[in-house]
């Protein structure tokens, strides 16, 4: 059995449609016109203890509402879904006692306390025993360095601060499951490989199993062993990032230096993907080594470098692909 | 249940020190409440001073009936401010989100979010106005009497309570303001504050038996005060009619809980 467990899962969200202007306003009061919106359909999963997985896609394709679903706060339309042998939103309360959730966009700490009091609240809310809090507690401000700020009201935290805060927080009762929605958006560069390291570690020596929806591929990239690919509320695919560069990117890069300039050969033009006064960059989708014969003999190559394409590549592919699909 | 009772203090703890921040506007809002509801007593009260009695009401018992249902009322103003908002500050924000992860009942943590402190002046109008018809009946305490009015009293306070948690709940439909709910609790808290026996037959059934603002305020406290009533009502009736309140409280949190299950939450 796994920990947790999506089987057909569908939401259909019912929106209020209100037209434009004073009038338009009026006549949604006497009748209401209804817009249906599917935001997941038949999405089916299933995560293991301990695993580390990736969910991405593109702007409104499901993934927070799937993280909603799995944390209890939303119902779904139809399909079965499963955590720890319960059902989310049926048995709540016992459910969310044994997840933790961080929202990056939204804090789940209280704005006008200090973080250690806001941390205070959640050892009554959640009853954890004292022992148990205060070893827990200080393990995470040692893991994620929160020491100088646990004094400092929460509306007074910049981003970054206020992410490691809201991370420890939802780990103070000790959960075996963590949910992450955008842990990392619109944090710098240093408090993004400080939250990734964070969370590598949990999973790693806690054996937490994580699910992490994300933007930014850099975060899976350096996380998950496993993604799962939402798009328009339908699962696209299910596997490592080694299966997604197969399916979607499975050519190389080749980028090369020049000695001097050169304009590129009619046959090669639709494969240039950058070009500057010394530099060529192609995208080479098969049959590399002839490729690179080709190039050599074509060009004054003065260096030759030979890469995958970035994983941003190969997603906007996939997304394309989908697109052209439907 | 004891522990509920325990999260819900250490919550309004909380949201009371963060209020305390700004305590100077506090003050000056207590201060403002207090002063409106006054002004509404002394109106009140002169009406009576140039008219006379309402039939067997005296001033000093409509002061005792007009006084306990403002207490309860601003009671219920001050600890039920977390359902107030629910609409503007959870529903329409997403926040409640925030409410839905944690292992405690939702009524606890959106009930003892906030707290309207402010509200603290109208709850001193009304202690002023009972202490006033308190003096000037001079009733006799009997124990039953005691007893009765302290049921009557924590009926009026889950009646009270219960519409508030009716208007937070329609903000699972629509987010937009709900007046016509306002009739039912300002207006109903302003039908109380009379005996019943002055309205129509209408009017009082519709506050008797479809929302039992009459079984919760007038019936007990014309028992307590131990007058006749019109309307026909007995000790034995007049006893028992608090339990509505409970009833409807009762009823009205099974429709917060239905409710729940259509929350759609915002995106992210």
């Amino acid at each position: 059995m796994p920990q947790i467990l999506v089987e057909g899962l569908s939401k259909t969200f019912r929106i209020a449609e209100r037209k434009a202007g004073l009038l338009g306003a009026f006549g949604g009061l006497i009748r209401r016109q209804y817009r249906s919106v599917d935001a997941l359909r038949d999405v089916s999963f299933s995560i293991a203890e301990g695993e580390l997985v990736g969910y991405i896609g593109p702007n409104g394709a499901g993934k927070s509402t799937t993280i909603k679903i799995l944390s209890g706060i939303l119902v779904p339309s139809t399909g079965r879904c499963e955590v720890n042998g319960r059902i989310p939103w049926k048995q709540r309360r016992e459910h969310v006692a044994s997840i933790g959730v961080v929202f990056g966009q939204r804090t789940q700490l209280w704005w006008d306390l200090p973080v250690i009091e806001s941390f205070d609240l959640l050892r009554d809310i959640y009853r954890v025993p004292s022992s148990v809090y205060e070893r827990r507690r200080d393990e995470l401000i040692e893991m994620l360095d929160l020491n100088r700020l646990l004094d400092t009201p929460v509306r007074q935290l910049s981003l970054g601060q206020r992410v490691r805060c809201d991370i420890a927080a939802a780990l103070l009762h000790e959960p075996k499951i963590l949910f992450l929605d955008e842990p990392t958006i619109g944090l710098d560069a240093v408090s993004q490989l400080n939250v990734r390291a964070f969370i590598k570690q949990l999973s790693r020596e806690q054996k937490v199993t994580v699910l992490l929806t994300t933007h930014d591929l850099d975060d899976i990239e350096a996380l998950c062993d496993r993604i799962l690919v939402l798009s328009d509320g339908r699962l696209l695919m299910d596997g490592s990032i080694g299966d997604l560069r197969q399916r979607y990117g499975d050519g190389r890069y080749v980028a090369i230096e020049l000695e001097s300039f050169t304009t590129v050969t009619p046959e090669h033009e639709n494969l240039v993907v950058e070009r500057s006064e010394s530099h060529i960059l192609f995208s080479v989708e098969s049959d590399v080594p002839s490729f690179i014969d080709d190039v050599l003999g074509h060009y004054p190559v003065k260096d030759l470098l030979i890469t995958h394409p970035p994983i941003e590549r190969v997603v906007a592919t996939m997304y394309e692909a989908e697109k052209i699909e439907r | 249940m004891i522990a509920g009772v325990q999260l819900f203090c250490r919550l309004m703890m909380t949201a009371i020190r963060g209020q305390m921040q700004y305590r100077g506007a506090f003050l000056l809002m207590v201060l403002g409440s207090f002063l409106t509801s006054m002004v509404q007593a002394i109106g009140i009260w002169a009406l009576f001073d140039r008219f006379g009695n309402l039939g067997i009401w005296s001033v000093a018992h409509v002061a005792f009936l007009y006084g306990t249902i403002n207490i309860v009322f601003a009671s219920v103003d001050i600890t039920a401010r977390g359902f107030d908002t629910f609409g503007s500050s959870l529903i329409r924000t997403g926040q409640f989100d925030r409410v839905l992860v944690r292992p405690a009942s939702t009524v606890i943590l959106v009930a003892a979010r906030e707290v309207a402190l402010h509200k603290l002046g109208q709850l001193l109008q009304g202690i002023l106005v009972l202490i006033y018809a308190l003096v000037a009946l001079d009733i006799d305490w009997t124990l039953g009497r005691l007893a009765l009015y302290i049921f009557a009293v924590s009926s009026m306070y889950a009646f009270f309570y219960a519409i508030q948690i009716v208007r937070a709940t329609m903000s699972f439909w629509t987010i937009e303001t709900l007046e016509i709910l306002n009739t039912i609790s300002h207006g109903g808290m302003e039908t109380a504050q009379y005996p019943m026996s002055i309205y129509k037959e209408s009017f009082t059934n519709f506050f008797t038996y479809v929302v039992p603002l009459a079984c919760v305020a007038y019936f007990p406290i014309v028992g307590v005060l131990d007058m006749p009533d019109p309307l026909g009502s007995t000790l034995l009736t007049q006893s028992l009619a608090p339990l509505a309140g409970f009833v409807f409280f009762a009823v009205c949190l099974s429709f917060w809980f239905f409710g729940m299950k259509r929350y759609q939450s915002t995106g992210s």
